[in-house]
C-alpha cells in the first residue's frame, strides 16, 4: 500500500470533483492516458470514475488523488521513470 | 457414508465509509452491521481514521463491530486479489463518495449498493451511472429517512 506523502508533489487543484480533474488534465497538458480505477501510479491506487485521465508533461506525471473528506486533489510529481512507464503503456494501448 | 455437503464460508459485506461530517453515516453503519450480523453476514468496515474512530469509540466492547480496516488498505487488498467481498455498500454524500463507489464497481466482484444521503443527494444520484442498487434519502441529522429506504430494499435478505 502506498502513501502519497512519500512523494514530492505539487498540488495543482484541491477539493475538486473527479470531472474537473479529468477536464483540467485533458485541456492543460500535451499528453494524457486514460486508466481504470485502481490503476497504480507510483505506489498509489487511483480512485475515481472511469476513465481516469493522467497527464504527462515531460518528466512530470499529473494524476488525481481522492480523499473522502477533501474531494480530489490534482497532483504533479516529477519522475522520469514513472512518466516513461506510462508513455510505454500508452503506446501499448494504441 | 461420506457426506457431499460442503460448508460455505459466511457471506461478507464491506461497508465503505465516506467523510463522517454528515451525522447519519455512523448511525446507519451501526444499524447495517447489526442487521447483517443477525442475517449471518459478516460485516467489515472500511473508512478513514476519523470515520472508523467514531464507530470504534461508540462500541468499545465490540457488541456490533467486527473487523474495521483502513479504506486505502481495503482498495489495495482487492486490487492485489488478496481479498474480495460478496456485497459492498458505499456511503455517498459528496463527489469523493461517487469516486469510491465507481472504483468499487470497477475492481470488486461484490454486488454494489450505494447509500446516498445529505443535502445534495438528488444531484449525486443523477451522477451515478454505473450499475448498482441505489438507496437514497435526504438525511443529514435524522437517520430515519435513510433507514426507511434501506428497510424497503432489505439488502441483508438479498
Amino acid at each position: 500500500m502506498g502513501c502519497v506523502e512519500a512523494l514530492n508533489y505539487e498540488i495543482l487543484i484541491r477539493d475538486a470533483s473527479f470531472k474537473e480533474c479529468r477536464d483540467y488534465i485533458r485541456n492543460h497538458f500535451p499528453e494524457s492516458i486514460d486508466v481504470e480505477p485502481g490503476f497504480k501510479i507510483f505506489d498509489v491506487h487511483t480512485i475515481g470514475v472511469p476513465p481516469i485521465a493522467v497527464g504527462l508533461d515531460g518528466d512530470f506525471v499529473i494524476f488525481p488523488y481522492t480523499k473522502p473528506c477533501h474531494g480530489t486533489f490534482l497532483l504533479r510529481v516529477q519522475d522520469a521513470e514513472e512518466s516513461a512507464r506510462l508513455r510505454a503503456l500508452k503506446k501499448g494501448l494504441k | 457414508m461420506e457426506s457431499d455437503t460442503t460448508v460455505q464460508p459466511p457471506k461478507t459485506a464491506l461497508l465503505v465509509l465516506g467523510c463522517p461530517q454528515v451525522p447519519v453515516q455512523t448511525s446507519i453503519a451501526l444499524y447495517l452491521v447489526s442487521r447483517f450480523k443477525k442475517a449471518g453476514i459478516t460485516p467489515i468496515i472500511a473508512g478513514n481514521k476519523a470515520a472508523n474512530t467514531l464507530l470504534v469509540v461508540a462500541d468499545p466492547d465490540r457488541h456490533y463491530l467486527g473487523e474495521v480496516m483502513d479504506l486505502d488498505r481495503a482498495v489495495a487488498q482487492i486490487m492485489e486479489k488478496k481479498r474480495d467481498f460478496d456485497r459492498c455498500f458505499v456511503f455517498i454524500h459528496n463527489d469523493a463518495g461517487i469516486s469510491y463507489a465507481a472504483t468499487m464497481n470497477a475492481i470488486s466482484k461484490a454486488k454494489l449498493y450505494v447509500l446516498v444521503y445529505g443535502e445534495h443527494q438528488e444531484d449525486l444520484v443523477q451522477q451515478i451511472t454505473f450499475p448498482c442498487t441505489k438507496i437514497a434519502a435526504k438525511a443529514v441529522h435524522n437517520p430515519m429517512p435513510l433507514k426507511k429506504a434501506i428497510d424497503e430494499v432489505a439488502p441483508w435478505a438479498a
